[in-house]
């Protein structure tokens, strides 16, 4: 995600910000509106009309599609976007060997073929892929997509001194000590010097990794391993007109002002299972003011905010009352929480304790109510994943009370009855979250927790409580937070935050430094099931694990309320996206 | 800060206060006095002051305003709720706005309730004055401290004094004072000096607003002193004898009230604004310590649906800016009659 926090960095394994996280849609949802809320007002389908199932469905052709936003790409080239809705509105002008379904909710987390003819071959041990290309599958001026192309394109992940920010997973997967030097300093004469990938001919492509890693399809459907051709390839540059693979090309961009992308037609609808390609053009504008924003999305000036982050608080209380109709409420995939850093409060009991002591909630209603801000969450993860078990409630937040007799006993197993000083550390520029942090504060004062609020410079996050001494010299006993996966498994969700070898000396997410020698022991042993059931199965233990040792207070699994446009046609919410629309269906009425 | 005052009017004012060149009547010592007897520069004022309608309003906002600050306990305890107390049960968990319609106000929550968390808004202003107003008078007590004393003695000594005082001041005016007060009060400890949480941010705010407001009363104060220190009077001290800490105190200080006390009175409603616009940006009082300038941030996110949180602390802050302004206006007419309106 992203959109508002300024810092994204890659860090080992774990990106910052993200993009593919599942929500669970039946288990979880509380969103089935179905047409219930529809006030009759507009020509939309109802309240949550387009959560896990599809509004308007249409095949019709024609018009343009207009997005408008608050926050522009941090890169459209690719291999360098990480912003979530870059991702989805990537497939507009990429395509990738696998990328995820056209269907609603869930099922959109699947991955199918796209450039190549089917899923992959692996091997028994898992260590290699094969894939074999489509016929027919060309660039915008007509040439065929080679496998060449798609090693170029991978290959370029390796340059992050020329083009970096990207995700680069793939980097790590295929070569984990990183010797391939990337494509601009290559000096074989093709410039395809890197060994993990070979390309045998034109159609076909070999994957070879060094160690297994279960979720390898998921690092190839990201954008960054979409195809480039080496000839128009313009390093940095590349993100002002990247070369179209897919339905759409790009006529004209400004940055931070606007967009157009046009029919690409060279693109061929037979090769492609996945894009509608409904609109005849697509257009993007971009604005300062959100407010703004969401004003002209209510008054049909355009479709919808290609953000996709949510109404914001302003214009929420309207948009619910007057035009539920038109408002889709879909989980992002992300949770918020508070973590406890063990350095800072180094006995369990002290912490459960204040995990006892918060109030659910109050919590809830900072973070936005149950609409704006979310379901209550009882653990660490997303319900959609794999191994996620939305009843496990260890520390009893789903009464939505604060459990003070608890709280009260904890405190006198940690030695400390009548409370203790701490300091809530809350970045300054999410008013959402110095709420929650206000919430926190007041029902630990209950039992006698003395919790100070530090307001942090949001943009030094990385520097600040990335950094363990930082927060140790600072007193940080809390850190108001929030996380999403960068794709949909529990490696891609929880690894970061709880393995050991993740803690980083800045730029630090496993803020808790929990460092347990057999929840590091069951990633290693999950990393290598290719099995997702059988791996869902380890990382629910890890979850359990991560519960016990009392550093996480889960506050919500975060949802949006996201406005649909009555133009917007075949429209639905896509886990794979966040619980963002999957842009590549969407289509307008004229 | 900035806002300079009327330089000139203050430089006209020495027609008004020359007549004594001794220290100034109070009113009390000539009340001593017979009936015919002249009255004193301050007891002219004191007329004039008491005509202006205006200005004796704005001071009767003041007065009320600093009693409500001072007695904040007292008044909460008879009309409303401890300001930190959160009253979810008047919010709409659905939008995070209050229940009751303009802003949730009723008998019980007199000024209604902040949105998400229901903090009473009434003890929350109520106790919110008391952060504005001292930081306020504190920030110009240091100003005025500061730049009388060092615009006295750049006036009187002259020569390199005077070059290397002005000169600071002028640095001091030049200096990005929001931004640097934001900075600092980013990397404040927690805890300084037995102070901890509001207490460091007050001190700071205090330190940093009072600091960067000396050069305007220290520019005024010396050119005062310029004027004065050749003055009849200044040199019959000197050739008796009198030695110059002696004519700075004596002769020279107590001339210079007039002007010092019209800055300092409209030193006070600027103060009140920095503190607010420093709050407003989040380099005020930390929550939850309530600050009117810190409820009108949080009062963005919820305007439109909740408009009447925005309105009060706004109001708040006018109402008292405007009183202080009226007095401060008033003290100088009353003190500086030749003073252009």
């Amino acid at each position: 995600m992203t959109l508002m926090s300024s810092q994204r960095r890659r860090i080992a394994a774990g990106a910052l910000l993200a993009a593919a996280t599942m929500v669970v849609t039946t288990a979880c949802g509380g969103s089935d509106g179905g047409g219930k809320g529809d006030n009759g007002k507009t020509g939309a389908s109802g309240f949550n009309a387009a959560v896990n199932k599809v509004a308007n469905a249409s095949d019709k052709k024609g018009g343009e599609l207009k997005f408008i936003g608050s926050q522009e790409a941090d890169s459209w080239d690719p291999q360098r976007g990480y912003y979530g809705f870059v991702w989805d509105f990537a497939r507009y002008y990429t395509r990738q060997l696998v990328t995820f379904k056209a269907e609603p909710g869930a099922a959109s987390t699947e991955l199918v073929s796209d450039l190549a003819t089917d899923t992959g071959k692996v091997s028994a041990d898992g260590l290699t892929y094969t894939f074999t290309l489509k016929d027919g599958v060309t660039w915008e001026d007509g040439k065929p997509i080679t496998s060449k192309d798609i090693k170029y394109g991978i290959e370029r992940i390796w340059a992050q001194d020329v083009i970096s920010g990207g995700p680069i997973y793939l980097q790590q997967v295929l070569d984990p000590k990183n010797e391939y030097k990337g494509p601009y300093k290559d000096t074989s004469a093709d410039k395809l010097g890197l060994k993990a990938i070979e390309t045998p001919d034109d159609k076909t492509i070999i994957f070879k990794l060094p160690v297994a890693n279960g979720d390898f399809l998921q690092m190839l459907a990201m954008p960054a391993a979409s195809p480039v051709r080496q000839d128009k390839d313009t390093k940095a540059k590349y993100q002002l007109k990247p070369f179209s693979s897919g339905p759409y090309k790009w006529q004209s961009y400004t940055p931070n002002k606007s967009i157009k992308l046009v029919r690409n037609d060279k693109w061929d609808a037979k090769t492609d299972t996945v894009r509608k390609a409904l609109p005849d053009s697509i257009s993007v504008t971009f604005t300062t003011n959100a407010d703004d924003m969401d004003n002209r999305l209510v008054e049909g000036e355009y479709d919808l905010d290609i953000n996709a982050t949510g109404v914001g608080a302003a214009a929420r209380q309207k948009v619910l009352q007057q035009h539920k109709g038109n408002v889709d409420n879909p989980q992002t995939g992300f949770i918020r929480y508070a973590v406890f850093p063990q350095t800072v409060i180094p006995n369990i009991e002290c912490r459960k304790a204040i995990i006892y002591a918060a109030d659910s909630k109050s919590l809830q209603t900072a973070r936005g109510g149950p609409q704006g801000g979310g379901d209550i969450a009882t653990n660490m993860l997303p319900p959609a994943l794999k191994g996620a078990d939305a009843k496990a409630d260890p520390y009893g937040k789903l009464a939505g009370a604060p459990d003070l007799a608890k709280a009260k006993d904890a405190l006198k197993k940690c030695g400390k009855p009548n409370g203790f000083k701490t300091t809530i550390a809350v970045r300054n520029n999410k008013k959402v979250e110095i709420a929650t942090a206000e919430s926190l504060q007041n029902s630990l004062k209950a039992v006698g927790i003395d919790a100070q609020i530090d307001l942090f410079d949001g943009a030094q996050t990385s520097g600040i409580i990335g950094s363990p001494k930082v927060v140790k010299d600072k007193g940080y006993g809390i850190i108001i937070m929030g996380w999403g996966a960068d794709f949909p498994t529990g490696q891609g969700f929880l690894q970061p935050l709880v393995d050991g070898r993740f803690i980083l000396k800045s730029g630090n997410n496993n803020f808790s430094e929990l460092n347990d020698k057999a929840i590091n022991g069951l990633f290693d042993q999950a990393l290598k099931e290719t099995d997702p059931t059988k791996a869902g199965e380890l990382y629910k233990q890890i979850n359990t694990k991560v519960s016990e040792a009392a550093v996480y207070l889960p506050f919500t699994h975060e949802k949006n309320i996201i406005w649909r446009s009555s133009r917007l046609t075949n429209v639905y919410t896509a886990d794979a996206y966040n619980g963002r629309y999957d842009y590549a269906s969407l289509g307008v009425v004229k | 800060m900035t806002a300079p005052l009327h330089e000139t009017s203050a430089g006209e004012s020495t027609a008004t206060v020359v007549g004594a060149p001794d220290a100034p009547g109070t009113p009390d010592n000539s009340g001593t006095a017979k009936a015919i007897q002249g009255r004193s520069p301050w007891q002219i004022a004191w007329t004039r002051l008491k005509r202006d309608k205006l200005a004796l309003a704005g001071a009767f906002v003041v007065v009320f305003l600093i009693l409500v600050a001072i007695f904040a306990p007292v008044i909460v305890g008879l009309f409303g709720h401890p300001p930190n107390d959160f009253h979810e049960d008047q919010i709409d968990p659905l939008f995070g706005t209050p229940i009751g319609s303009w802003g949730g106000i009723s008998s019980d929550f007199l000024l209604g309730v902040e949105p998400v968390n229901g903090r009473d808004v009434f003890s929350r202003i109520v106790y919110g004055a008391r952060i504005s107003l001292l930081v306020a008078f504190l920030a110009a007590v240091f100003a005025v401290f500061l730049g009388t004393v060092l615009g006295i003695v750049a006036g009187y000594f002259g020569g390199w004094i005077d070059a290397a005082l002005s000169r600071v001041m002028d640095v001091m005016l030049a200096f990005p004072q929001l931004l640097f007060t934001i900075a600092l009060v980013s990397v404040l400890p927690n805890e300084l000096l037995g102070l901890d949480g509001s207490g460091v941010r007050i001190a700071a705010l205090v330190l940093v607003i009072g600091f960067f407001g000396w050069p305007y009363v220290g520019r005024i104060v010396r050119g005062q002193t310029l004027s004065l220190r050749n003055r009849e009077y200044v040199e019959a001290a000197q050739s008796l004898g009198a030695g110059r800490l002696y004519i700075l105190r004596r002769e020279l200080l107590p001339n210079l009230i007039a002007p010092i006390m019209v800055y300092a009175t409209l030193m006070i409603p600027t103060n009140i604004l920095t503190e607010a616009a420093l709050s407003f940006l989040g380099a005020g009082v930390k929550p939850p310590t309530a600050s009117w300038g810190q409820m009108l941030s949080t009062a963005i996110t919820t305007y439109e649906a909740d408009p009447v949180f925005m309105v009060i602390p706004g109001l708040a802050i006018f109402v008292t800016v405007l009183a202080f302004n009226l007095f401060g206006d008033g003290v100088r007419d009353a003190l500086d009659p030749k003073g252009s309106r």
